[in-house]
């Protein structure tokens, strides 16, 4: 089978990076932790993989916005060898930090990207945030989000509803309404807050956990090959990790039916992503 | 020149913070404001075209999406406006990120006089409000004068075209270093200067000190290296070596015990070395998990064949009662540097916090430094900072309200890592200098934050307490050395790591110094944050987020070349020798010499007096209490009790899940808000191991007897362990004991002897309890005088004790993950048993508090009756035959049942009558009795045999069912129903008290 090589940026107060790569391990990619300072000096060459992960954590602090000041740096130092790796059919994945990274360097919503009469450059124009949580504080909890299943996005295939945990102080999307017309009419809005039933959580508290406009919890570029969220897949990568799994547990011992356990549906994420660069 | 830019968010945005300031500003003080919105500044004190700062403007601080900014004021419109920045010297974190962005995106490199200062603007929109009113919000919401300050415009007197000024908090102190000599010709001479130097040291240490200075042969030596009498920095190595925080002098005291009741007399010499040491190296001979204790920053023990995890806890009291964001945010960092500098370096993997306070609501007349409200305010936040910016999830914690802490509150900070057994084929637990080593200080650099923070925690806060050893954790500094340390450790570099916490280097370069035999310092090679530090205030700051590591020559260029990658500051300051001595210089003048083994020679031990008094004797005794007649309202109340009731917004505050190896989480039960017993990570990833971690604080019952204080709350860490799947048999405790002063005094402490003989009690219990439940103490610390001294309603002062205080955090290793229980009961028709006998053991009960009694049976430990217990309910988990396991602690069995039924969103019907009892036949006390021991576990019916066989001959019985009709119902001993209550009305109860934080 083809090798499917995955980076995960690191360093400079990111924090997911060690379950990132092993969501993306189970997922059948050979993951590589790399620090991002391997990436700009070209010591780690990004057309040597074809999914890159800006993964979570507090870049910077998050001082001057959460993922302000890692958007600039790759914005100086990598520039267009993002727009080239994407191109080139690599994927780009955005959790939690990595989200308002890829927000803030202007790769999502990512509308003019790859058009011929604009410039790479200023093609990367930031056009949506991440703001403050509504109740502003810090949160973690987990969400159910509704999965567009006719988004062009790569990851979310075959997906119409999953749960994951949310774990940040500035995840409000918010842009302007017709900006949010624009990428719902593009089918770019991925994921959305929602009930258990999979219907919209229509801003309510805390199923909306932080106050997103129309429920936004992820957004994909009208490629469907950079996709940026708020939740968290790469923590739901055991069954262990679902808040009710020592109920389900139990429930599926009193069926004496030994299948239906929590399943990990974090993982698919990953699995999309290393299922679609190996049919390429 | 400097520049100043305003940034705030576009009109039309919501802004969060500034809502959240409106609402503290109404619910604290009942001040009523419209509208208040928040400029963020930016000042640049960096010599910048215009064209630049138009770059650094649109680039990096300003969202075109979300923000507006302007490099004069902008122009928003208020009534009022408060501007808050940082005093000169205080760690500005969002500063110094925002130079290293200037740097990448301009691409030049800042001078060292060049810096970024951040700080706020709050622009408030309210009517009739006065300037009390805002010199209010400044100083007791927006700031804290320790670390900040403010300027209050009204909107009148505010020059749209100046607005705040420039304000750039540099420090600037045109000093030279100088090294000082001190003459010791007489004691009093050498305590006039301790005094006037604030060096703490003990009267008992002085002559001692002066006879080595006196020696012959010391002079000789000295003068051979240019010196006479001691310098400042010895002496203040000396001091910060001696003080009680460093070198526990209470806990190795010797201590003369009397029982006035009976009149025996012990002495007892270091209660460290009997009650600690001596059970711990024995149960290190017993147990082959034990790999490494007593020595070194953390205590070790195995976790898989490959692996071993490492644990300890700190406070951090006396900083975070003055400043308490950034004294618990310093606290939870720097406990997370004793794993990375616990053997050769351990990866960081879960956190626990404490927190003891004054009622939230707390009005009386004593004055704290900070309001109880405030100070958890910051705390949590602090400790939010700290532990989620650092990526480690916080998983457990609890918080005690009790007016003893007014004085000084209690932060508790506990830290786990783990650590590979070996790398390169050595184990990674044993670490040492060697001569020839050179010495490496990583991390943030030296000012004079921190300076006398040791000694300062060593003393009774007072009004004269030294504001300067307030600090501000830094998690994104440390967050990079800690991953820079890692990788270091895993290719071999690094010999020897220590961290730079209490005592700055004059500790970890003075203790490492021991492994050689001696060292050289430069100490001029040291990092400064700014010039003009005396070589005494570089040798001891306390300045964070540093460590000290010994590297070998040959590894040294590798060593940097990934310090440098990864962007953390690495610097040569010296080389680990074998010379016997302690050798500062500084641009090649000696300015320290001293023989290491001085420390360890001939200081006195500390003198202690204790001196029990019985209960009775001190006037408790069991209140004459008929029983109640409406338990339905008795177990609202009980529930809405402070101490009782959720506490949900401190939880979800804290990233509890990241790492991805979250097996059971704080919070439990269908919608996830009732606490677990404890935590279980998974902290491998690839591994069905997980680590399960749990802490106990029961402070109340030190009120009848520290001795049973002490084993309750062991009893009830290993509990919490035991109730999610642990086993008895591998179980590491650690002890942070929090103590009012003990030496006694007729004015000052006149019950001094009895907080000692507390104290004896305390660990002679510890001593016990470990033995019996083969507890091995893998790691803890001592912080004794929690005393503070309180202003009054008419300007006495009051000295405001603690409790009694110990902390036990328990940790053990679970095989299989997929075994673990919850709390929560599960399915309609099971079976609800208790295991472990109720006895009449009210004794400073919740139940009691509630009425306004202390009494006098305090719960005891039946050590043998619990072990086998444990086991039985281990035995049955490790089964798969239970479907929810819950201790009963603080409340008793009415308020545990409820949590159980709250978290399962079921009903459950029970029998008093059945519930296992020994001497009790009253329902009140069975309902809220707190006797240790005990748990709540439901069962599926068909189980029922195979676990009668576990518990078989055990005191232990099923008391009801758990019911799809979701109400609590108890029926009493005699039968007839004595309470029904709704699940969401107890549940409401519950949550009310705090339901509108978050």
């Amino acid at each position: 089978m083809k090798e499917v090589k995955a980076l995960v940026l690191s360093g400079y107060g990111l924090n997911c990076d060690y379950e990132t790569a092993y969501a993306l391990e189970l997922a059948g990619a050979t993951a590589v932790r790399v620090h991002i300072n391997s990436l700009v000096s070209g010591m780690v060459k990004l057309e040597d993989f074809q999914i890159m992960v800006f993964g979570g954590g507090f870049s910077w602090g998050d001082d001057h916005g959460a993922g302000v000041i890692q958007a600039v740096r790759i914005k100086t130092k990598l520039g267009d060898n993002l727009l080239k790796f994407v191109e080139n059919q690599g994927l780009i994945l955005g959790i939690c930090n990595g989200f308002q990274t890829l927000v803030n360097l202007g790769l999502l919503p990512g509308f003019d990207l790859f058009k011929k009469d604009i410039k790479p450059q200023s093609s990367m124009k930031r056009s949506v945030a991440l703001i403050n949580n509504d109740s502003g504080n810090f949160r973690d909890q987990w969400v159910n989000l509704k999965i567009d299943s006719d988004s062009p996005c790569i990851f979310t295939k075959d997906l119409d509803f999953m749960e994951l945990p949310v774990r940040h102080g500035e995840g409000k999307f918010y842009s302007d309404d017709l900006t949010i017309r624009h990428l719902i009419d593009g089918r770019q809005v991925v994921a959305r807050y929602a009930l258990p039933d999979g219907s919209p959580a229509e801003k309510k508290f805390p199923l909306n956990p932080n106050g997103s406009e129309y429920d936004i919890a992820g957004i994909c570029d009208p490629t469907g090959r950079i996709f940026g969220l708020m939740p968290h897949p790469e923590a739901f990568n055991h069954p262990t990790n679902h808040p009710d799994w020592t109920l389900n547990r139990e429930k599926t011992k009193r069926k004496h039916n030994a299948d239906s356990l929590t399943s990990v549906s974090g993982i698919k994420i990953f699995q999309n992503a290393v299922d679609f660069i190996r049919k390429i | 020149m400097p520049h100043r830019l305003e940034i705030t968010l576009k009109d039309e945005l919501f802004d969060a913070e500034g809502e959240s300031v409106r609402k503290k500003a109404k619910s604290y003080f009942n001040i009523n404001i419209k509208k208040i919105r928040v400029i963020y500044v930016v000042t640049i004190d960096a010599d910048l075209s215009d064209k630049q700062l138009e770059k650094i403007q649109t680039e990096i601080f300003t969202n075109p999406v979300t923000q507006v900014s302007s490099f004069l004021p902008l122009d928003m419109d208020f009534d009022w406006s408060i501007w808050v920045g940082y005093r000169p010297g205080v760690k500005d974190n969002p500063g110094s990120t925002a130079v290293e962005a200037i740097e990448d995106v301009l691409g030049i490199k800042f001078k060292s006089s060049e810096a970024v200062y951040t700080s706020k603007r709050f622009c408030i929109k309210a009517e009739n409000l006065l300037l009390e009113d805002m010199e209010r919000i400044a100083g007791e919401l927006l700031s804290n004068d320790i670390i900040q300050q403010k300027k209050i415009y009204k909107k009148q007197n505010w020059n749209s075209q100046k607005g705040i000024g420039f304000i750039v908090p540099k420090v600037m102190l045109n000093h030279t270093p100088t090294v000082t000599t001190i003459p010791v010709d007489t004691d009093s001479c050498l305590e006039k200067i301790s005094i006037e130097r604030n060096l703490a040291l003990n009267s008992g240490d002085i002559p001692v000190i002066r006879a080595y200075f006196q020696d012959e042969k010391v002079k000789s030596e000295r003068t051979e290296k240019g010196l006479s009498d001691p310098t400042d920095i010895e002496l203040e190595y000396i001091s910060q070596a001696r003080s009680d925080h460093c070198n526990h002098n209470t806990f190795q005291g010797h201590f003369v015990y009397r029982d006035a009741d009976t009149g025996a007399e012990e002495e007892i010499n270091s209660l460290f070395k009997t009650c600690i040491e001596a059970p711990t190296l024995l149960l290190k001979e017993k147990k082959d998990w034990v790999i490494s204790v007593l020595w070194d920053n953390a205590g070790v023990g195995r976790f898989d064949e490959d692996h071993n995890y490492v644990i300890t806890g700190e406070t951090h009291n006396s900083p975070s009662n003055m400043e308490a964001y950034g004294g618990a945010i310093t606290g939870i960092v720097g406990v997370y540097r004793d794993p990375l500098g616990t053997g050769k370096g351990s990866k960081l993997v879960m956190g626990g916090y404490g927190f003891c306070v004054g009622n939230r609501d707390y009005n009386g007349p004593l004055v704290p430094k900070l309001h109880p409200r405030r100070l958890l305010d910051g705390v949590i936040e602090g400790v939010r900072d700290g532990g989620n910016k650092s990526g480690i999830p916080t998983t457990f914690g609890q918080v005690i309200f009790n007016n003893c802490y007014l004085g000084k509150c209690l932060v508790f900070v506990t830290a786990i890592g783990i650590m590979p057994a070996k790398i390169q084929g050595m184990p990674a637990h044993l670490k040492k200098t060697c001569p020839g080593d050179l010495i490496i200080m990583c991390g943030g650099r030296v000012g004079k934050d921190g300076i006398h923070g040791v000694t300062a925690s060593s003393e009774i806060f007072s009004e004269s307490t030294p504001a300067g050893h307030v600090q501000i954790g830094d998690p994104y500094t440390q967050k990079k050395m800690h991953d820079f340390i890692l990788e270091a450790a895993n290719e071999g570099l690094i010999s020897f790591i220590t961290d730079n916490g209490g005592g700055g280097l004059s500790s970890s370069i003075g203790e490492s110094a021991l492994f050689s035999g001696g060292c050289h310092v430069e100490l001029e090679k040291v990092p400064l944050k700014y010039e003009g530090l005396d070589q005494w205030e570089i040798w001891i700051s306390e300045s964070q987020e540093r460590m000290t590591v010994a590297v070998n020559p040959e590894n040294v260029n590798r060593f940097l070349e990934l310090s440098k990658l990864h962007a953390v500051e690495s610097t040569v300051i010296g080389t680990y020798t074998d010379s016997g001595k302690l050798h500062i210089t500084y641009d090649n003048k000696t300015c320290a010499y001293i023989d290491l083994k001085f420390l360890a020679s001939g200081f006195p031990k500390w003198e202690f007096e204790a001196q029990w008094q019985p209960p009775e004797k001190r006037g408790l005794f069991e209140p004459v209490l008929k029983e109640p007649a409406d338990y339905n309202r008795l177990l609202m109340d009980l529930l809405s009790r402070p101490n009782i009731c959720s506490k949900e917004w401190i939880s979800r505050q804290y990233d509890h899940e990241v790492q991805g190896g979250s097996v059971i989480k704080p919070l439990a039960g269908v919608r996830r808000d009732v606490n677990s017993d404890a935590a279980v990570i998974r902290p491998l990833l690839d591994s069905k191991k997980g680590i399960a971690f749990a802490q106990a604080l029961l402070p109340f019952y030190s009120k009848i007897d520290a001795w049973h204080m002490t084993q309750c709350t062991v009893d009830e860490a290993v509990r919490r362990l035991i109730a999610v799947g642990a086993d008895l048999e591998h179980i590491g405790g650690v002890d942070n004991f929090c103590w009012p002063n003990i030496a006694y005094h007729p004015k000052d402490n006149p019950d001094g002897k009895f907080k000692a003989a507390q104290l004896v009690h305390s660990c002679k219990a510890l001593k016990e309890i470990c033995l019996a439940y083969e507890i091995p103490l893998l790691s803890g610390k001592d912080s004794m005088y929690v005393d503070g001294n309180l202003k009054g309603a008419y300007g006495e002062m009051h000295k405001v004790s603690a409790l009694e205080t110990l902390q036990f955090s328990a940790v053990s290793v679970v095989d299989d993950i997929n075994k673990c229980v919850s709390m929560d009961i599960k399915i309609p028709g099971d079976s609800v048993y208790i295991i472990g006998d109720t006895r009449n053991e009210s004794g400073a009960s919740e139940y009691y508090e509630h009425l306004g009694y202390v009494g006098s049976n305090v719960p005891e430990v039946h050590l043998e009756e619990s072990a086998a217990l444990y086991k039985a309910l281990s035995a049955s988990i490790k089964k798969g035959i239970i479907a929810s396991a819950h201790g009963i602690y603080r409340g008793g069995l009415g308020v545990h049942l409820t949590m159980t039924a709250m978290a399962g969103e079921l009903g459950m019907n029970i029998n008093l009558a059945d519930v296992p009892c020994k001497d009790v036949d009253r329902n009140d006390v069975i309902l809220f009795s707190e006797s240790s021991g005990r748990f709540i576990i439901t069962v599926n019916p068909e189980n029922r045999q195979s676990l009668e066989k576990i518990f078989k001959g055990l005191s232990w019985a099923c008391i009801g069912e758990v019911t799809a009709d979701k109400r609590l119902i108890i029926n009493g001993v005699d039968k007839i129903k004595i309470a029904d209550v709704k699940v969401v009305d107890l549940k409401k109860a519950w949550q009310e008290p705090f339901g509108g934080l978050i």
